[in-house]
C-alpha cells in the first residue's frame, strides 16, 4: 500500500510545489527551484551507473546464450575500452579518446544521418499515392516545395520559390499551430492528472 | 567644445522598482532628446547616491540605443537616486530631475496571472466533468484507429510467435510525452501478458529505463502474471541519438519483430526507425507530439497518433471514466480558445485587440 | 502491361543504388546547374560588396560538423568576400565542437589571398558565455578576447588598434545551425544597433524569415541554395554549388519516383477494376 501512496505523495507534493514555485518571484523560490533542478542532475548520475550495468548484464547474458555474439563482443570491447582510453589518457583535445571521438563517432552520427536521404526517398515512392484528393493536393503540395527550395524552382518561374514558402507559411504554419495547441492542451491535463493522482499507470497501477 | 544642456521635465526621466522579482533591482527609463533623435548617442552615463544632497557615484557608463537600464545587486527598502548624463558629439545633456525608487520583493508574479486563471479554469473542467462520470454519465470519445489497432497489433505478434518491440521515445523523463509513452507501455505489457507474447524495450535516456522497468514489472503483476515479466526485456543502450537508432535498426533487423511501437518524442532518427521497420514487415503504431516527426510517421507507419491523441490514448485504452472525462475538459478549453481566434481574428481586421492580454506571459 | 504494374513495386535497393549514383556524379564532376539569386543572399552580397577598403566583418562561425555541409560553405564563402574586396575580418566562434572548422576558414582563405596575420585578419578562436562574448563586443573586444586563439595578446595586433567595438565594425555574420542568430540580434543590434546578417540550415531558415522582413537582418543565407547563390556572386563555385547539384539531382529524382510509383500504381487499380 505504502509502496503507491508514498510516491504519489511525492509526486503531488513536489507538482504543488514547483507549479506555485513558478508564480512566486522571490529569492527564496528561485533557490528552491535552483537545489530541485540540481537534484535531478545528482539523481540522473545515479540512474546512468545502473542503467550501463544493465546493458552490461544484457549483452554478457546474449554472449552466454550464444546469441549475436560478435555484437555484442563488440560492444562491451568497445564501451571498455573507450572508458579506459579517456581515463588513462585524458579527454582533452589531441588525446587518443578526442580521435576516436572525431574520426569514429562523429563519421558514424553522420553517416546514421546522411541514411536519412536514401529513407525519405523510399518512404515518398512508397507512400506519395494519389489515393483521393487528399493525398493528390499532399503530392502536389510535396512536389512545389521540393521544387521551389532548389535553384531549378526558380529558373522555372520566379514566383515557384515563394509559392513554396507560401505553402510553408501559410496552410503549414496553421496545421502546425493548430496541432501545437492540441499538444499544449494535452501536457497540462497529462501533468494535472500525474499530480492529482488520476492517472498513475506510470507507477504500474 | 561641448555643450552642457541641462535638460528639465521634459526629459521623460523615470526610475521604478523593477517589477515581479526578488528586489535587489531599480530601472532607469529615459527619452532621447528631442532634437538629436535619429543620432546615435556616444554614451549614457548613470549616477546614483543613497541620498538627495549626498555625493553621486557613476555606476554605468553604456554605449546603447537602448532607453533603459536595470541596476541590480541593490538593498531592499532602501531609497537610491539618480541622474543620468547623455554624452552627443556636440552637447551634453544632463537630468536636472533627481528620482528615486525602493527596491522590493514581489511576492506574487501579476504578468503571469493569466497563465494561473487558465489552468485553473482547466482544473475546473477536468473536476466538473470527473464528477459526471462518477455519476455514471458516460462521455464519447471519437474512434482512434491507431489506437483500435493496439489489440490487433499485439495479437498479431502471438500469432506470428514474434516479439513487440516498443520505443518509448528518446526524450528524457521530463518531457510530458515521454510520461504518456509509459502509461500506454503499462496497457500494452497487460495485453502482452495475456496472450504472453515477448516484449522489447530499449532506451535512450537511464532515468526513463529505470521507471519502464518498474513500469513492465507492474504492469506484469497486475495482469496476473508476475512470471513472465524478464529483467533483462527492458534495458539501457546509449544515449547517443544515432547510435541508439543504429541499435534499434539492429534489434528489428535481427530480432524481426512484429509489431512496433513509436510512442513518445522523437526527432530526425524518426524516420530511420520507421522505414527500418517497414522494410521488416512488422506493423508499426507511432504516436508524437514533434510536430516535425509527425510527416515521416504517418509516410512509414500503419498508424499515426497525431500530437494530443498521444495524450488521450491511456485514457482511450483503459476506457476509465475519470480519464475519459479530462479528454472533455481539454475539448472545453480547446472550444474557449477556438472561440477566442475567431472573434480575435474578426475583431483584428478592424484594429482591435481586444484578447491580446490573455496570451501574454512575464 | 507487367512493366507498368512493376513500376508500383521497385525494390528499395534499386531506389537507393540509382539515388546513390546520381548524387555521387554532381560531387566529383559539378554538373554547374543553373543557379538564381534571391533577395536574401543578394541583400547580404550588395551590403559587403558596398563597404570600403579596410572594413571590419565579424565573421561567428557558431556551427559544429553535424551541418557542415550547410553552413561551412558559407563561412568559406563569406571570408573570400571579405578578402575580395579588401575588408578585415575577425574571427570566432560561439560553438565548442566548431574551432576545428572555423580554424580551417581562417587559415587556408587569408593564405589564397595572400592577408597577413593580426593586421587583415585575426581569430578569436571560442569563448564559452554567450551573452557576455556579445555584449562584451559592445564594450571592449579586447577585454573579452585577452588573447586570440593562437596566444598572442589582443592589445598588440595592429588590427585593434582602431577597433574597440561595434562601433567600429561595419557588420556581424553569424553562420549557426542553431538559435544562435537570435541572440546577436537581441544582445548586439537591440542594444547597439549592430547590422547583422545570419546563415543558417534550409530547415531554419523559414523561422528567421521575419528578422529579415522587419530589417533586423541585412541578409540571410538559407542551407545549401543559399551558400550555393553566393559561390555564384562571388564567382567561386566550390562546396556549395557541387553539393546544391546533388541535392537537385536528389530532389527531382525523388519526384521522378513518386510519378512513376503512381503511374505503376493507377495502372494497378485499373486492372483490378
Amino acid at each position: 500500500m505504502l509502496q503507491k501512496k508514498i510516491p504519489m505523495f511525492i509526486c503531488f507534493l513536489m507538482g504543488f510545489l514547483l507549479f506555485f514555485q513558478f508564480y512566486i518571484p522571490t529569492s527564496w523560490s528561485q533557490n528552491f527551484y535552483s537545489t530541485i533542478l540540481r537534484w535531478i542532475l545528482g539523481i540522473s548520475s545515479f540512474a546512468i551507473v545502473l542503467a550501463v550495468a544493465s546493458l552490461v548484464r544484457h549483452h554478457t547474458r546474449k554472449i552466454k546464450e550464444r546469441k549475436d555474439i560478435p555484437y555484442s563482443i563488440t560492444l562491451l570491447v568497445s564501451l571498455v575500452a573507450t572508458a579506459l582510453i579517456g581515463f588513462i589518457g585524458g579527454i582533452k583535445s589531441g588525446t587518443l579518446f578526442d580521435k576516436i571521438f572525431n574520426y569514429i563517432q562523429i563519421p558514424l552520427q553522420s553517416s546514421m544521418f546522411a541514411i536519412l536521404a536514401f529513407y525519405m526517398a523510399s518512404a515518398a515512392y512508397r507512400a506519395f499515392r494519389a489515393r483521393n484528393i487528399e493525398a493528390t493536393l499532399l503530392l502536389l503540395a510535396a512536389f512545389i516545395v521540393m521544387i521551389g527550395v532548389i535553384p531549378i524552382g526558380d529558373l522555372i518561374h520566379p514566383y515557384v520559390p515563394s509559392f513554396a514558402q507560401w505553402i510553408l507559411d501559410v496552410p503549414n504554419l496553421a496545421a502546425k499551430r493548430g496541432i501545437a495547441i492540441g499538444v499544449g492542451l494535452g501536457i497540462i491535463a497529462t501533468s494535472i492528472k500525474i499530480i492529482l493522482g488520476i492517472e498513475r499507470n506510470w507507477l504500474g497501477r | 567644445m561641448k555643450t552642457l544642456i541641462y535638460f528639465l521635465i521634459f526629459f521623460n526621466f523615470k526610475v521604478y522598482d523593477a517589477p515581479y522579482d526578488a528586489g535587489g533591482a531599480i530601472i532607469i527609463e529615459w527619452e532621447w532628446p528631442e532634437e538629436k533623435k535619429g543620432e546615435k548617442c556616444d554614451s549614457v552615463t548613470i549616477w546614483r547616491s543613497t541620498s538627495r544632497e549626498g555625493e553621486f557615484e557613476k555606476i554605468k557608463t553604456l554605449v546603447t540605443i537602448l532607453n533603459s537600464y536595470k541596476d541590480i545587486g541593490l538593498e531592499n527598502g532602501k531609497e537610491y537616486f539618480y541622474k543620468i548624463t547623455l554624452y552627443y558629439k556636440d552637447k551634453i545633456f544632463e537630468s536636472e530631475d533627481i528620482l528615486s525608487a525602493i527596491p522590493k520583493t514581489q511576492y506574487f508574479h501579476l504578468g503571469r496571472l493569466n497563465i494561473m486563471i487558465g489552468v485553473f479554469l482547466f482544473l475546473t473542467f477536468i473536476l466538473f466533468f470527473i464528477q459526471r462520470a462518477k455519476k455514471g454519465i458516460s462521455l464519447f470519445l471519437r474512434k482512434i484507429p491507431g489506437l483500435d489497432a493496439v489489440e490487433e497489433a499485439v495479437g498479431r505478434s502471438t500469432e506470428m510467435g514474434r516479439p513487440i518491440l516498443y520505443i518509448p521515445g528518446l526524450s528524457t523523463i521530463s518531457d510530458v510525452a515521454t510520461i504518456a509513452s509509459l502509461n500506454i507501455l503499462s496497457q500494452v505489457v497487460k495485453k502482452a501478458a495475456e496472450y504472453e507474447t515477448n516484449i522489447i524495450i530499449p532506451n535512450r535516456d537511464p532515468v526513463v529505463y529505470l521507471i519502464a522497468r518498474e513500469v513492465v514489472k507492474e504492469a506484469y503483476t497486475m495482469a496476473g502474471r508476475p512470471d513472465l515479466f524478464n529483467a533483462d526485456s527492458v534495458y539501457y543502450v546509449t544515449d547517443s541519438q544515432f547510435g541508439y537508432a543504429s541499435a534499434v535498426c539492429g534489434i528489428m533487423v535481427r530480432e524481426k519483430p512484429a509489431t512496433n511501437f513509436f510512442l513518445g518524442m522523437f526527432w530526425a532518427e524518426s524516420l530511420i526507425l520507421a522505414e527500418t521497420g517497414a522494410t521488416t514487415g512488422a506493423i508499426q503504431i507511432a504516436g508524437t507530439d514533434a510536430v516535425t516527426q509527425l510527416p515521416f510517421f504517418i509516410t512509414a507507419c500503419d498508424y499515426t497518433l497525431i500530437g494530443e491523441e498521444l495524450y488521450a490514448a491511456s485514457a482511450y485504452l483503459s476506457r476509465e471514466p475519470v480519464l475519459v472525462s479530462t479528454i472533455r475538459a481539454q475539448d472545453m478549453m480547446k472550444a474557449i480558445i477556438w472561440i477566442i481566434i475567431f472573434l480575435g481574428g474578426i475583431l483584428g481586421l478592424f484594429g482591435k485587440k481586444p484578447f491580446e492580454f490573455i496570451f501574454g506571459g512575464g | 502491361m507487367k512493366f507498368l504494374e512493376y513500376l508500383a513495386k521497385i525494390d528499395r535497393r534499386i531506389i537507393y543504388l540509382i539515388l546513390a549514383i546520381f548524387i555521387i556524379i554532381p560531387l566529383i564532376k559539378p554538373l554547374n546547374l543553373p543557379i538564381g539569386s534571391s533577395h536574401p543572399v543578394k541583400s547580404l552580397f550588395d551590403f559587403i560588396e558596398k563597404q570600403p577598403e579596410g572594413a571590419v566583418i565579424v565573421l561567428s562561425m557558431d556551427y559544429d560538423a553535424s551541418v557542415y555541409p550547410e553552413c561551412h560553405p558559407m563561412s568559406r564563402a563569406i571570408a573570400r568576400h571579405a578578402f575580395l574586396k579588401n575588408l578585415r575580418l575577425i574571427g570566432l566562434t560561439l560553438n565548442p565542437a566548431g574551432t576545428g572548422l572555423a580554424l580551417e576558414v581562417m587559415t587556408e582563405i587569408p593564405k589564397e589571398y595572400n592577408k597577413k596575420y593580426g593586421k587583415d585578419y585575426v581569430f578569436l578562436g571560442f569563448r564559452p558565455d554567450i551573452t557576455a562574448t556579445i555584449l562584451g563586443f559592445g564594450e571592449d573586444i579586447r577585454k573579452i578576447f585577452p588573447y586570440d586563439y593562437f596566444g598572442n595578446k589582443t592589445d598588440t595586433l595592429p588590427i585593434f588598434k582602431d577597433v574597440k567595438n561595434y562601433d567600429q565594425i561595419a557588420l556581424v555574420v553569424s553562420i549557426s545551425g542553431s538559435a544562435l542568430p537570435v541572440s546577436w540580434i537581441y544582445l548586439a543590434r537591440g542594444r547597439y544597433g549592430q547590422d547583422i546578417a545570419a546563415g543558417v540550415t534550409a530547415v531554419m531558415a523559414a523561422d528567421y524569415y521575419p528578422y529579415l522582413r522587419t530589417g533586423q537582418f541585412v541578409g540571410l543565407l538559407g542551407g545549401m541554395k543559399g551558400a550555393a547563390e553566393y559561390e555564384k556572386l562571388i564567382e567561386r563555385r566550390e562546396l556549395a554549388t557541387s553539393g546544391i547539384d546533388a541535392v537537385s539531382i536528389s530532389h527531382i529524382l525523388i519526384i521522378l519516383f513518386v510519378i512513376i510509383g503512381n503511374i505503376g500504381y493507377i495502372v494497378l487499380l485499373k486492372r483490378r477494376k
